[in-house]
């Protein structure tokens, strides 16, 4: 296991030297840059913005300063649509807010996801079943940009509860909406295929052994269905959470959050290409990271899994 | 004119007074003196010389304060100037600094701070996308320094003593003080900017001498101005603290204006006419200085058929812009059958044929002239128009699509990302453009500069009686003549097809006092509001 892992991180390397190189030529491919306006800046401006951010040099040397900014000194340079902050400054600022509201979220989708999916199964066809189905579908069925407005209507508007949008580390009332709106669809993916997958354990050969020898339900349901149940749960489980930690751009845009999602959007929108490069970086590295644990968790939950 | 007046500089010593809050009889102020305004998006820069954003310069206008500012009705009034002379050439303006100006942090504000600020944003090296706008009040050298052929130290302005601004230009320039409003032309701190570098601006290094300092910047969430004691009329200044508070959607916006979160937002397209029913007193529609249009590309790049200015005529006529303004803007936008937003400090609006036909009239004459040139709806003139992503320029496309139709055109429409639609133009590779124009200063040159063969002028229209009257008009003693001549030669031209001109469609607390409802350029100072009781 020790050697996969380290294989793994070895392959995650030039995985990422990749992803920077196809992000770099893909987005100087695009039309327009960071300094196209609807006022054309003029030619001598352009010039002298060009040179001053570098990028008058080939793009080899651009890619080359780029990955050894990033490697002397973790250095992801200055932005170039936000002149007086720098990439590390704005991941900085922005994925703090994104962690914090997308662990929440998580933390909600996979408890009650499971929770609600694990109930359904056990106590299947009956009202907790359909209780349980219904949440599931209902959750489903309101994508987080319907999600957020309604919640905003109720709490915001009529109740007057909670603030519309915005975001502070110290008052937990700005960090409900966001949770609750990101978290809910996920939660209810969890639920189906907890449910689906929690039945199919529940019908198999051992499960019967073990009720035809007189286990208790409880230690057959915790001991016996819960942990095979739950390995395509992480498979869906290792890339859910990667999407709710490095953002979502409807709940950032929604709630003004200030999160990292929607500077992935605004960087390749305005071609910030440092900023882009950044959280594209940030990204890969979280998926390669993320991708790796669920592997090793895998192996925990069935040890007949071996790298 | 006499001899001493040719032999010494003529001096135009104006000394205005300067607008503070002035609380009106029978205001009751509230006990929280505070404003929440909102901000469709992040604030990009606090750098007075690296800022390009109208919501930039809303935020800018609070922490420093220029020569000049504006007041409720968009004249200029004293800012750290208290009054200038212009030499009798038009080429030397002498300013007066107030020596109470002081900065945030108790330094007094002098001229050298104004010629670090303009020689900044001049220099290559600070790489400003606004250095252009020095070389538009053409203050000496500052073409050749922004092209590198001349060091900064040699641009037109000069500090003759702590108090005293000497400012020499190229030509005489009507609008020169016009433009002293703007944030590129604010002074900054050369101590401040040393220390910090590029992190200047960020709030604890930032020194100012506006009436706020900045107090915090959370990027794309919230930023906050505190009521800075050391400004020079903070007795007079009424709010104490200011905060731009970012919601990137419109709608979004004005649900937490109704929840209370937010003083003032803009009213999303349509909503007006019911907004107004339901809160008569809280819905604005106020002219602002912006027109909208479909540019034509009349490059070598462009359609021969549109080169043809009888089928550009034809086009123009074909739409119908009450139609456009009333039923799909509905915000007391105006149509328009010229460039020059109506409202322009002295600017008269020419007279038009096509504004004062009925639009039977117009129909018949653009399918007259469409037959004309060979097509009827049998045989039609198949173009491309260009449009950016937005529902409203979507609506008003497909208008225009159908409007046209009957007159035996074709139109394609091609939606596409805001860079791609902006890099397209500016490579000439379009038919015809979505385009707007907002100005810079409150004067009819910043609408009309666009269009000069050397303008930005995507569409590279070139005519040199339009190019000589904007010359003329330049050293002109009623530049609105040569404006007014100007504008009615792009009315024969059309190398832009207007269609309306833009308004501010706000919802603003009955509660907010002292913002300008009748300055075009809406720029608004915290210094002159305050809130009243409610």
């Amino acid at each position: 296991m020790f050697g996969f892992i380290i294989r793994r991180l070895a392959v995650a390397i030039p995985t990422l030297l990749l992803l920077i190189i196809f992000s770099f030529v893909l987005m100087h491919a695009a039309p327009g840059g960071p300094f196209t306006q609807e006022r054309e800046v003029p030619a001598q401006v352009l010039a002298n913005l060009e040179a001053k951010y570098g990028l008058n040099d080939p793009m080899w040397k651009q890619i080359a300063d780029y990955v050894w900014g990033i490697v002397r000194h973790f250095d992801f340079g200055p932005s170039f649509v936000y002149p007086d902050r720098t990439v590390n400054q704005i991941i900085a600022q922005g994925f703090p807010i994104t962690l914090t509201y997308g662990l929440l979220s998580f933390v909600l989708a996979a408890v009650v996801g499971v929770t609600l999916g694990a109930m359904a199964a056990i106590r299947q066809n009956t009202w907790l079943d359909y209780l349980a189905v219904g949440i599931s579908i209902g959750a489903q069925v309101l994508p987080n940009f319907v999600m957020a407005p309604i919640l905003v209507l109720i709490f915001t508007l009529t109740l007057g509860w909670l603030p519309g949008g915005g975001w502070s580390f110290q008052n937990a009332d700005y960090w409900i909406m966001p949770v609750i709106a990101l978290g809910t669809s996920y939660m209810a993916s969890i639920a189906r295929i907890t449910r689906s997958s929690m039945l199919e354990v529940l019908s198999s050969n051992h499960i019967r052994t073990a009720r035809a020898k007189g286990l208790p339900s409880r230690k057959i349901i915790m001991r016996h269905a819960l942990k095979p149940a739950l390995l395509p749960v992480i498979s869906y489980l290792g890339p859910c959470f990667v999407s709710m930690i490095t953002g979502s751009v409807v709940i950032d845009m929604y709630f003004s959050t200030g999160g990292i999602g929607k500077s992935f959007v605004d960087s390749a929108l305005n071609r910030d290409y440092a900023v882009m490069m950044g959280v594209t970086i940030l990204v890969g590295a979280l998926t390669i990271l993320f991708s790796l644990i669920v592997d090793i968790m895998y192996a925990w939950i069935d040890p007949k899994i071996r790298y | 004119m006499n001899k001493f007046l040719m032999s010494t500089a003529l001096t135009m010593a104006l000394t205005l007074p300067a607008a503070a809050a002035t609380v009106a009889e029978g205001d009751e102020l509230a006990e929280t003196q505070e404003y929440n305004f909102w901000l469709l998006d992040a604030i990009k820069t606090t750098d007075p010389q690296k800022n390009t954003d109208v919501e930039g310069s809303d935020v800018l206008r609070q922490i420093f304060e220029g020569l000049m500012n504006e007041d409720l009705q968009g004249g200029m009034i004293p800012g750290v100037a208290s009054d200038y002379e212009m030499s009798e050439d038009g080429l030397t303006y002498t300013f007066t600094l107030r020596p109470e100006a002081k900065w945030s942090n108790g330094e007094p504000v002098t001229a050298k701070d104004f010629v670090y600020g303009w020689q900044r944003a001049v220099d290559p090296a600070t790489a400003s996308e606004y250095a252009w706008f020095i070389e538009l009040m053409n203050v000496v050298n500052a073409t050749e320094i922004v092209n590198g052929e001349a060091e900064p130290n040699t641009l037109g302005v000069t500090a003759i003593d702590d108090n005293t601004l000497e400012v020499k230009l190229t030509q005489p320039t009507a609008y020169f003080i016009k433009t002293l409003s703007h944030p590129t032309t604010f002074p900054v701190l050369q101590s401040v900017v040393e220390e910090h570098g590029d992190a200047w601006t960020q709030p604890g290094n930032l020194v100012g001498n506006g009436a706020y300092t900045l107090a915090s910047h959370d990027l794309g969430v919230q930023i906050t101005m505190e009521k800075n004691p050391e400004y020079w009329d903070a007795e007079n200044v009424i709010l104490d603290k200011l905060t731009g508070i970012t919601v990137n959607d419109i709608n979004v916006a004005l649900t937490r204006y109704q929840s209370g979160e937010l003083d003032r937002v803009d009213i999303p397209a349509g909503q007006y006419p019911r907004l107004k029913e339901e809160s008569p007193d809280e819905a604005y529609s106020l002219p602002y200085a912006c027109s909208y249009g479909y540019l034509v590309n009349m490059s070598d790049k462009g359609r021969e058929e549109l080169k043809d200015p009888n089928v550009r005529r034809a086009l123009a006529l074909g739409l119908d812009r009450d139609i456009i303004v009333e039923q799909v803007l509905q915000g007391g936008q105006r149509p328009s059958y010229n460039w020059t937003h109506w409202a322009m400090e002295g600017f008269e609006v020419p007279e038009i044929e096509m504004a004062s036909m009925s639009q039977e009239d117009r129909t018949a004459e653009a399918k007259r002239l469409l037959e004309e040139a060979g097509f009827t709806s049998d045989n039609p003139l198949r173009l491309t128009l260009n449009y950016n992503t937005s529902e409203d320029h979507k609506k008003i496309a497909v208008v225009a699509q159908q409007m046209w139709k009957p007159l035996g055109v074709e139109l394609t429409l091609n939606n596409m990302e805001w860079k791609v639609h902006t890099d397209r133009m500016q490579n000439q590779d379009f038919e015809l453009a979505r385009y707007a124009w907002c100005a810079d200063y409150n004067e009819a040159s910043t609408f009309l500069d666009y269009f000069r063969s050397t303008g930005s002028n995507y569409g590279e229209f070139n005519n040199a009686e339009y190019d000589a009257l904007l010359d003329e008009a330049v050293t002109s003693e009623n530049p609105n003549e040569q404006y007014t001549a100007a504008e009615e030669i792009l009315a024969q031209e059309l190398p832009i097809i207007t269609i309306y001109h833009y308004a501010q469609v706000d919802m603003i607390k009955p509660y907010v006092k002292g913002l300008p409802l009748d300055n075009v350029m809406n720029s608004w100072y915290g210094k002159d509001m305050y809130i009243t009781q409610h």
